[in-house]
């Protein structure tokens, strides 16, 4: 059974269209990420949900019961907020029992759920502070806190990390996705940060000018893009794309880049691309799909590639080198010491198993 | 000079400066508060006596056996209702202008514009208007024209609170189980308390000091203190020892108000001075 359906909604602001017909359905206990640039729409869509935007067509049913013109507190959702959204004026604990009171729970039992729900986030002993007594990554807890407290059936989730630093953040996104196998709920989870909606999804939506650009489990959308738009968007750092032309060189399909750059398709894409002999298309190279030629690797459809490095970007574990394809720039996750500084020769292996051959007018994924 | 020495001057010299503005402003309610514990030879004495020869409350005996002391209690009902009435509805107004953009971008700028009018300039039409409703010399009358006067005044400060509270907290109380009306009691009201406290405060102290309104639409039945006062200045001599009498127990009240209140009339001061 699904938690959540939206059918065909729309939503305008003025004359701005934010949310554009979408449909969504997610099934129950499930983990979805709303993901997409800023202004993209998620959320304004998860606003919408939580019914503090009016929804302007369309419907919204929670727990199959069609939801679209009830107040937020008639929606059986829980929010957590991006700038933490706690009363100055109340304790840790009463931030938590907030709702609880609102929704007239019997005293006798406030006590408890909130002590529970401290416990897991690991706050209990901080329900007698105040909010300005406490650090960021504490405040965030409190904010989580008051949503788990409640029994909803859905748990919004709208840029909760993005206040945290860097080391939080990774600290809090672990915490978070574990709350949801404890507590088994439907989540959904608005981020910017493709990372996030990698590390802690079920399902990625990925959302583009108020349209659902793809949406699909993390690998899937990372390594079976449907477009351009999602292929480059999923990634760190992101994919490498140049404008090509699929050629024919001695019998054989070959991408070419400019005049320089000639990458021949593997067999179990030739025939595929027999048509397309000639057009233009975009190639799509992941980073990670670019390594240093080693001596006797020669595996089928993986091409070498004479080069210099114009840049290198250490990172520890791995280095990133930035260099010309075909007089486009690209750059190579390699190895951490596979390239020292810039302006050396290098002989890099270019998988074109992985490669994303990609319609240039339509932006979408040929294979 | 040493350092040290001209740090001390320095500072004796910023003393000084400060005590001599506190005296000269002081000064004024010093000399009312002693003139009204002096006997009439020693108001009238020259050179002037800084202090009373003895503590003694006959000038504060005489408005109370008059009966005169009424009137203060009628500028506290007519302040302290129409305070609360202005509190309530300004505070409902400013929180729909600023949440719910009732009445677009200038709505609130015609509002304030209200507060603007010299009261003179309404205070003739308003008696003629009150004399056919029978609301000359009423406390509804007064309670009314208070209201309405302070109104603009409360929407606007109350505006720019509301306006300081984020957004994500009233939210989060609607998403929790409350209707708007709970986070108006719950929210709202808490986190501006206090902007209330010092709207309030301004509010209750301009109803307090008005003179024009009362003087021209009471007569007997609910004159204030302030109207009062103005009935011991006779045209061959003035009664000082009532003056003073009456002026230091219309002033009183104030002290006491703003003595509690502080706290709130300077947080809520400096709150509306950051985001106007």
């Amino acid at each position: 059974m699904s938690d959540l359906r939206i059918t065909a909604l729309d939503k305008f602001y003025g004359n701005v269209h934010a949310v554009k017909g979408v449909d969504l359905e997610i099934p129950a206990g499930e983990f979805t990420v709303l993901v997409g640039q800023s202004g993209c729409g998620k959320s304004t869509l998860l606003r919408t949900i939580a019914g503090l935007e009016d929804a302007d067509s369309g419907s919204i049913e929670i727990g199959g019961s069609d939801v679209t013109d009830a107040p937020p507190r008639d929606r059986d959702i829980a929010m957590v907020f991006q700038n933490y959204a706690l009363y100055p004026y109340m304790t840790v604990f009463d931030n938590i029992a907030f709702g609880l009171r609102a929704r007239k729970t019997p005293s006798g039992e406030i006590g408890p759920k909130v002590k529970r729900a401290a416990q897991m986030l690991a706050i209990d002993h901080l329900l007698e502070r105040y909010p300005r007594q406490l650090s960021g990554g504490q405040l965030q807890r409190v904010a989580i806190g008051r949503a788990i407290v409640r029994n909803a059936r859905l748990y919004l989730f709208d840029e909760p990390l993005s206040n945290l630093d860097a080391q939080l953040r990774d600290e809090m996104r672990g915490e978070i996705k574990r709350l949801h196998l404890e507590l088994g709920k439907t989540m959904i989870y608005v981020t910017h940060d493709q990372i996030e909606a990698m590390t802690m999804a079920d399902r990625i939506v990925l959302l583009r000018d108020g349209r659902i650009e793809q949406q699909g489990s993390p690998l899937d959308l990372y390594e079976r893009p449907e477009t351009k738009y999602v292929a480059g968007f999923l990634g760190s750092p992101a994919m490498n794309f140049a404008a090509a032309e699929i050629s024919s060189v001695a019998g054989r399909l070959a991408v070419r880049i400019g005049e320089s750059a000639v990458l021949p398709l593997p067999n179990a894409r030739q025939e595929k691309l027999a048509s397309w002999v000639g057009k233009p298309i975009v190639l799509g190279l992941r980073p990670e799909h670019i390594s240093r030629a080693r001596d006797g690797d020669s595996r089928e459809g993986v091409t070498r590639c004479a080069t210099t490095i114009d840049l290198v970007q250490p990172t520890g574990a791995r280095t990133y080198a930035t260099f010309r394809l075909g007089g486009t720039e690209a750059i190579a996750e390699l190895q951490a010491h596979d390239v020292s500084q810039p302006g050396e020769p290098i002989e890099l292996a270019i998988d074109m198993n992985r490669a994303l051959i990609i319609e240039p007018s339509t932006e979408k994924v040929i294979q | 000079m040493k350092l040290q020495q001209r740090r001390r001057l320095k500072l004796a010299l910023r003393l000084a400066v400060a005590i001599a503005i506190t005296v000269f402003f002081l000064f004024p309610i010093y000399w009312l508060f002693m003139i009204s514990f002096k006997t009439a030879e020693e108001i009238f004495a020259f050179p002037p006596k800084w202090w009373p020869g003895q503590l003694q409350f006959d000038n504060y005996a005489v408005p109370f056996k008059d009966g005169d002391t009424i009137t203060v209690w009628n500028s506290f009902v007519v302040a302290s209702v129409s305070t609360g009435l202005a509190m309530f509805l300004g505070t409902l107004c400013a929180y729909s202008l600023a949440r719910f953009r009732t009445g677009g971008e200038n709505l609130a700028n015609w509002i304030i514009s209200q507060r603007m009018v010299p009261p003179i300039a309404v205070v003739f039409p308003i008696f003629l208007l009150y004399v056919w409703l029978k609301l000359v010399d009423t406390y509804v009358g007064l309670i009314l024209l208070y209201t309405a006067f302070n109104l603009p005044y409360v929407i606007w400060m109350m505006r720019g609170y509301v306006n300081d509270i984020p957004k994500a907290l009233e939210e989060s109380a609607l998403v929790d189980g409350c209707t708007r009306w709970q986070v108006l009691w719950k929210v709202v009201f808490p986190m501006c308390r206090a902007g209330l406290f010092a709207t309030a405060i301004f509010t209750f102290v301009f109803a307090w000091n008005d003179f024009i309104f009362a003087l021209v639409l009471t007569r007997t039945e609910v004159s204030t203190y302030t109207v009062q006062v103005t009935h011991y200045f006779g045209g061959q001599s003035n009664f000082w020892a009532k003056i003073s009498a009456m002026s230091v127990l219309g002033t009183v009240p104030i002290f006491i108000i703003v003595g509690f209140m502080q706290r709130y009339l300077v947080r809520g001061m400096s709150l509306g001075a950051v985001k106007g």
